[in-house]
C-alpha cells in the first residue's frame, strides 16, 4: 500500500485550522515522513474562509497534490468551497452539529468535534486537537508524535496556564478513542511506520531568513506588507544577534533608499516587499544599477494588479522585476523553486550583488513564503559569502594620505580622484567604502565619468552603458547553468520558473510513466538568462510548454523576444498554484 | 595660521569639481560654511559622507572632498539614516533644498525626527524650484506668481522651523547664506549634537526668485535671552515669519536610534547555521 495521504482542512480563519495543520505537518515529519503544505488565508485578520492542505508521503513530496484524499470541513461553507477538490472515493470528515453534507462519491466520518471539545474536554479551543486525535486514530500518525509537537509549542505557557497542556492532551486522547471505538474504518489510507531521518520542517520565509543570516546580512530596512512581513519580523529579531542592524522604514521608498545608504557604507543590505511596495522601490532600484551599489530586494509576489489579492499566489511580477526602473538598468533577477532554494539562493543573491555591484531581485511568491516542507538538514550547511573588496586611499589615489590609524590626515599636492567606475574587462570596477582610509568618491544617479563626476558626453555615456551591461555578460558566464530534468530524447520540453518546479517535475514524471518523452528546464537566474542552456534545451525538443501562474505569459514573452520561441502557454491565474495534474494535462494536450 | 599637510584647512575639503551654481547663488555661502565647519572639527574626509537628493543645492556633495552620495529627489534623509544605522562610526550630513525636504521628501522628515538618528541636515531654502526653472515651492509665499502658478499661489506657506519644532527634532536652527560665519558655527554645533540636527538655511536664488535684498533687511538675530531648552518659546519665535530669526531655536540631547540599535548588537556573535537551525526539527 502507498504510504501517502493528502489531508485538507477547510474552516474559518481564527478557529485553529492552520495551527492544527502545522502541528500535524511537524508531527508527520518527526515521525519520518516527507511533508509539503499549501494554505490559503483570507485577507481579514479574523474570520473569512481559510484552507490548509498537507501532503504526507514516505517519498520526497514535490507538490501539494492534485486532490485531497481526506477533507475535513468545519462548516458548510468550507464543504461547498472544498468538496470539488476531494478525490473520488476520498474521505469527508465533519461534525454533524455544524452541517449535513450533500451526498457524493466519498466516504463520510461524522465526528462530534464540538461536543468533545466543549463537553468532554471542557475547553472549546481544543477543537483542533480533537481533529488531530481523530486523524491519528484514522490514518496512523502516532499520538506520541503529535503530543511531542504540542508539548514544545505550549512549553512557554506551561507555567502560566498548566491546565492548557493537560486539556490539549485530553482532547487528543478522547478523540482518538472515539474514532477507534465508534467508527468503522472504510477507507484505505493508512500510514505505516517509516525510517526516521534528520529533516528540518520550515516554510519559505523562514528559509529566506536563515539564508540572509548565513549571507551575513548587515542591514535590513523594510515596510510591512503581506506576504513579506515575516521576513522583516524575523530579521528584526535575529540581526542584532549577529551584529546587524534593522530599521522599519516609513514606506518602501525610504526602505529601499536606506538600503542604498547602508550599502554605500559597505554593509550587505537588503529589503523585502511585495508587488505594491516593489513598485515604490523602482526608482531606487534604478539608482542601485546606475551607481553600482549592491542590494538584495525580495519581492514576495502576490496576485495583482494593484492591491490585488494580498494572500493569494501569483507569478506576475517577472516582467516588472526584469524591467523595473526607467532607462536601461542592468540587474540580476533570481527565483527560488522551493524551500531549500530559499536558503541557498538567498546566499547566492547576496554574493551576486556584492560581486557584480548591482541590485539583485529575489522573486519568491505567496505560496512559497507559506509553504512548509521537510528538507534534509544537510541543505542548511555553512555557505561562503563574498564581500566587495574596498580600495584604500593611497598617495595619489584620492589625494588623501593616511596617518597610520586608518584616518586620512592630510592632503597631498597632486590630486587624482579615485577611479571608482574604471573600465575593466569584466565591467566590475574597484569600489570603496567610507572609513578605514577608504578612497573617497561621490555616488550619483547622474551619468558620470570613471571618477563618478557628472558627465553627459556621448562617448562617456556610451562607454558607461556598455560597462554596466558588461557585468551581466560576466555574470552569465560565471553563474551555474540550470540542469535538465527528464528524458534526454524528449520531444516535449517544459520551461518554468520560481515556485512551480516541483509541480512541473511531478507532472513530467507522471507523463513519462505514461510513455511520453518529456523534459523540463527551470532556470534560477532569469536575468541574465543562461542563454546557452536555454537555446540547447529549446533546440533539443519539438514542442515547448511554458506553464506560469500569470495571465500574460511573462516568461513565454521573454523567451519569445530572446529566442524567437513560439511556446505553448499554459497560464493559471486564479490565485492558486498549478497541480501536477494541470501539468500532465498540458503535456497530454501538447502531444 | 599657516597650513601644513597635517592640517585639514577649509580648502582641503574642496573637490576638483567646480560648482555649477549661478553667480550670486546663496548655496556658495553654504558650501563655504560647510568647508569651514568640517575644517574646524577636523573631520577625516574618509569618515565623512555628504548625502543629498536632487536639486541645485543637492549638487553640493560633488564639490566636497569627502565621500558623497548624490541620491534621488527627496530621498537624502532615508539614505543618510540607513547609512548611519549601518555605519554609526561615520559623520553623516544630509543637504538639499526646500523641494527635496519639504515637498517630495517631506514625509521622511517626520520619521527622521522620531528616530533621532545622529545625522545633520542642512536645508538650503530659496523658496523656489531653481533646477526646473522657477516653479512654486512649499516655502513660496501665498499669491506667489510663477510659471506653474500664473494666477498666484493658492496654497499656504510652509514653516520649516515650526514644523521641526512640532516634530520635537532634537536640534533646530536657522542660518542665512550671507552670514557664513554664523552658519558655519551652527553646522558645527549641529554635527557635534548627538541626534537629528535640522538646520534651515535661507539661501536665495538670484535667477528665479531673488529674496536676497528682502532677507538682508528682515533676518533678525536670535534674542540673546532665548533659552534653547524652551520649546514653547522656540515655537513662538518660529512664528515670526516676517522677521525670520537666525540662530539656535531648540536643542535637546536624548537617545539616538543608531546608538540604541548598536547597543543591542553588543552581545552579538558570529552566525552559526547549525546552531540556528536547531530550532527547526
Amino acid at each position: 500500500m502507498e504510504n501517502e495521504v493528502t489531508i485538507r482542512i477547510g474552516g474559518e480563519s481564527g478557529e485553529g485550522t492552520i495551527s492544527g495543520g502545522d502541528i500535524l505537518a511537524l508531527a508527520a515529519a518527526r515521525w519520518g515522513y516527507h511533508v509539503y503544505t499549501f494554505r490559503t488565508f483570507p485577507a481579514e485578520i479574523l474570520g473569512g474562509p481559510c484552507m490548509f492542505q498537507l501532503r504526507i508521503s514516505d517519498k520526497p513530496v514535490k507538490s501539494m497534490g492534485d486532490y485531497a484524499d481526506v477533507l475535513i470541513c468545519l462548516n458548510r461553507e468550507a464543504f461547498d468551497r472544498n468538496v470539488g477538490e476531494l478525490r473520488h472515493g476520498g474521505v469527508l470528515i465533519y461534525d454533524p452539529s455544524d452541517f449535513t453534507p450533500d451526498s457524493g462519491d466519498f466516504i463520510t466520518y461524522p465526528i462530534p468535534f464540538n461536543d468533545i471539545a466543549r463537553k468532554e474536554v471542557q475547553l472549546f479551543q481544543t477543537k483542533n486537537m480533537v481533529m488531530m486525535g481523530a486523524i491519528s486514530g484514522l490514518f496512523g500518525p502516532p499520538l506520541e508524535a503529535i503530543t511531542q509537537v504540542v508539548e514544545s509549542k505550549l512549553s512557554k505557557s506551561r507555567k502560566s496556564n498548566p491546565t492548557l497542556m493537560e486539556k490539549n492532551m485530553l482532547a487528543l486522547d478522547i478523540s482518538k478513542k472515539y474514532v477507534t471505538e465508534q467508527l468503522t474504518k472504510r477507507d484505505a489510507y493508512q500510514l505505516g511506520a517509516v525510517e526516521k531521518a534528520d529533516r528540518v520542517v520550515l516554510n519559505g520565509n523562514q528559509a529566506v531568513i536563515a539564508g540572509a543570516l548565513m549571507a551575513h546580512c548587515d542591514f535590513f530596512a523594510g515596510y510591512p506588507i503581506t506576504p513579506a512581513s515575516d521576513i522583516m519580523e524575523g530579521l528584526a529579531k535575529e540581526l542584532p544577534q549577529i551584529g546587524g542592524t534593522f530599521m522599519q522604514a516609513e514606506d518602501e521608498i525610504a526602505a529601499m533608499t536606506a538600503v542604498l545608504g547602508a550599502s554605500f557604507g559597505g554593509a550587505r543590505s537588503m529589503t523585502a516587499t511585495s508587488g505594491p511596495g516593489f513598485a515604490l522601490m523602482s526608482e531606487a532600484i534604478g539608482y542601485a544599477s546606475m551607481a553600482e551599489l549592491p542590494a538584495v530586494i525580495i519581492d514576495a509576489q502576490r496576485a495583482g494588479p494593484s492591491t490585488g489579492m494580498p494572500t493569494k499566489m501569483e507569478q506576475s511580477d517577472l516582467s516588472f522585476a526584469l524591467y523595473t526602473g526607467h532607462g536601461d538598468t542592468p540587474r540580476i533577477v533570481v527565483a527560488p523553486a522551493d524551500v531549500a532554494d530559499c536558503y541557498t539562493l538567498m546566499v547566492d543573491a547576496f554574493n551576486m550583488a556584492e560581486r557584480y555591484q548591482l541590485p539583485v531581485i529575489f522573486l519568491t511568491d505567496q505560496s512559497l513564503t507559506a509553504r512548509v516542507e521537510s528538507v534534509d538538514r544537510s541543505v542548511f550547511k555553512p555557505l561562503e559569502s563574498i564581500r566587495r573588496t574596498f580600495v584604500l586611499a593611497q598617495n595619489g589615489s584620492n589625494g588623501m594620505v593616511s596617518n597610520g590609524n586608518g584616518h586620512a590626515a592630510g592632503v597631498v599636492e597632486e590630486e587624482h580622484a579615485f577611479a571608482r567606475y574604471a573600465y575593466t574587462a569584466s565591467g566590475i570596477s574597484p569600489t570603496s567604502a567610507p572609513g578605514h582610509g577608504g578612497s573617497s568618491y561621490v555616488s550619483t544617479g547622474l551619468e558620470h565619468d570613471i571618477h563618478g563626476h557628472p558627465d553627459y558626453e556621448p562617448a562617456d555615456h556610451t562607454a558607461m552603458m556598455k560597462k554596466r551591461y558588461q557585468k551581466l555578460e560576466t555574470a552569465a558566464n560565471e553563474l551555474p547553468q540550470p540542469q535538465r530534468y527528464g528524458d534526454e530524447d524528449a520531444t516535449i520540453g517544459l520551461i518554468g520558473w520560481g515556485s512551480t518546479e516541483g509541480t512541473i517535475q511531478e507532472g513530467v514524471d507522471r507523463a513519462r510513466a505514461k510513455g511520453y518523452k518529456v523534459a523540463a528546464l527551470h532556470p534560477r537566474v532569469l536575468s541574465p538568462l543562461p542563454d546557452r542552456s536555454m537555446r540547447d534545451f529549446i533546440n533539443s525538443v519539438q514542442t515547448v510548454i511554458v506553464p506560469e501562474c500569470n495571465y500574460s505569459g511573462q516568461l513565454a514573452n521573454l523567451l519569445g523576444a530572446k529566442y524567437g520561441l513560439q511556446a505553448i502557454r499554459v497560464n493559471k491565474y486564479g490565485g492558486i498554484p498549478f497541480t501536477a495534474g494541470d501539468i500532465l494535462q498540458a503535456i497530454e494536450e501538447a502531444n | 595660521m599657516s597650513q601644513t599637510t597635517l592640517t585639514l584647512a577649509p580648502k582641503d575639503y574642496k573637490s576638483e569639481v567646480k560648482p555649477t551654481w549661478c553667480p550670486g547663488c546663496g548655496d556658495f555661502g553654504v558650501l563655504n560654511a560647510i568647508y569651514n565647519s568640517l575644517s574646524v572639527l577636523k573631520l577625516p574626509p574618509d569618515e565623512t559622507v555628504v548625502v543629498s537628493g536632487i536639486g541645485c543645492s543637492s549638487r553640493l556633495p560633488h564639490f566636497v572632498q569627502t565621500f558623497g552620495f548624490h541620491s534621488l529627489h527627496g530621498r537624502a534623509l532615508p539614505v543618510a539614516q540607513g547609512m548611519k544605522m549601518a555605519r554609526p562610526d561615520l559623520t553623516v550630513l544630509a543637504v538639499g533644498g526646500d523641494g527635496d525636504m519639504f515637498s517630495i521628501g517631506a514625509g521622511h522628515l517626520i520619521h527622521a525626527a522620531l528616530r533621532n538618528i545622529d545625522i545633520t541636515v542642512v536645508v538650503m531654502d530659496n523658496e523656489t524650484y531653481g533646477l526646473t526653472k522657477g516653479q512654486t515651492s512649499p516655502t513660496s509665499p501665498t499669491g506667489h506668481v510663477t510659471k506653474s502658478t500664473p494666477y498666484g499661489l493658492l496654497a499656504s506657506q510652509f514653516n520649516p522651523i515650526a514644523t521641526a519644532l512640532s516634530l520635537n527634532v532634537s536640534f533646530v536652527a536657522r542660518g542665512f547664506s550671507s552670514r557664513p560665519k554664523e552658519l558655519a558655527a551652527l553646522i558645527e554645533q549641529g554635527i557635534q549634537h548627538k541626534g537629528f540636527s535640522f538646520i534651515h538655511v535661507l539661501s536665495p536664488c538670484p535667477t528665479f526668485y531673488n529674496t536676497m535684498d528682502t532677507w538682508k533687511t528682515t533676518v533678525t538675530p536670535m534674542p540673546v535671552e532665548h533659552d534653547t531648552r524652551n520649546r514653547f518659546k522656540a515655537m513662538e519665535l518660529s512664528m515670526e515669519t516676517a522677521k525670520p530669526f537666525v540662530g539656535l531655536f531648540y536643542r535637546d540631547e536624548r537617545t539616538t536610534m543608531d546608538e540604541a540599535a548598536h547597543k543591542m548588537t553588543q552581545q552579538s556573535s558570529a552566525f552559526d547555521i547549525n546552531k540556528y537551525m536547531a530550532r527547526y526539527k
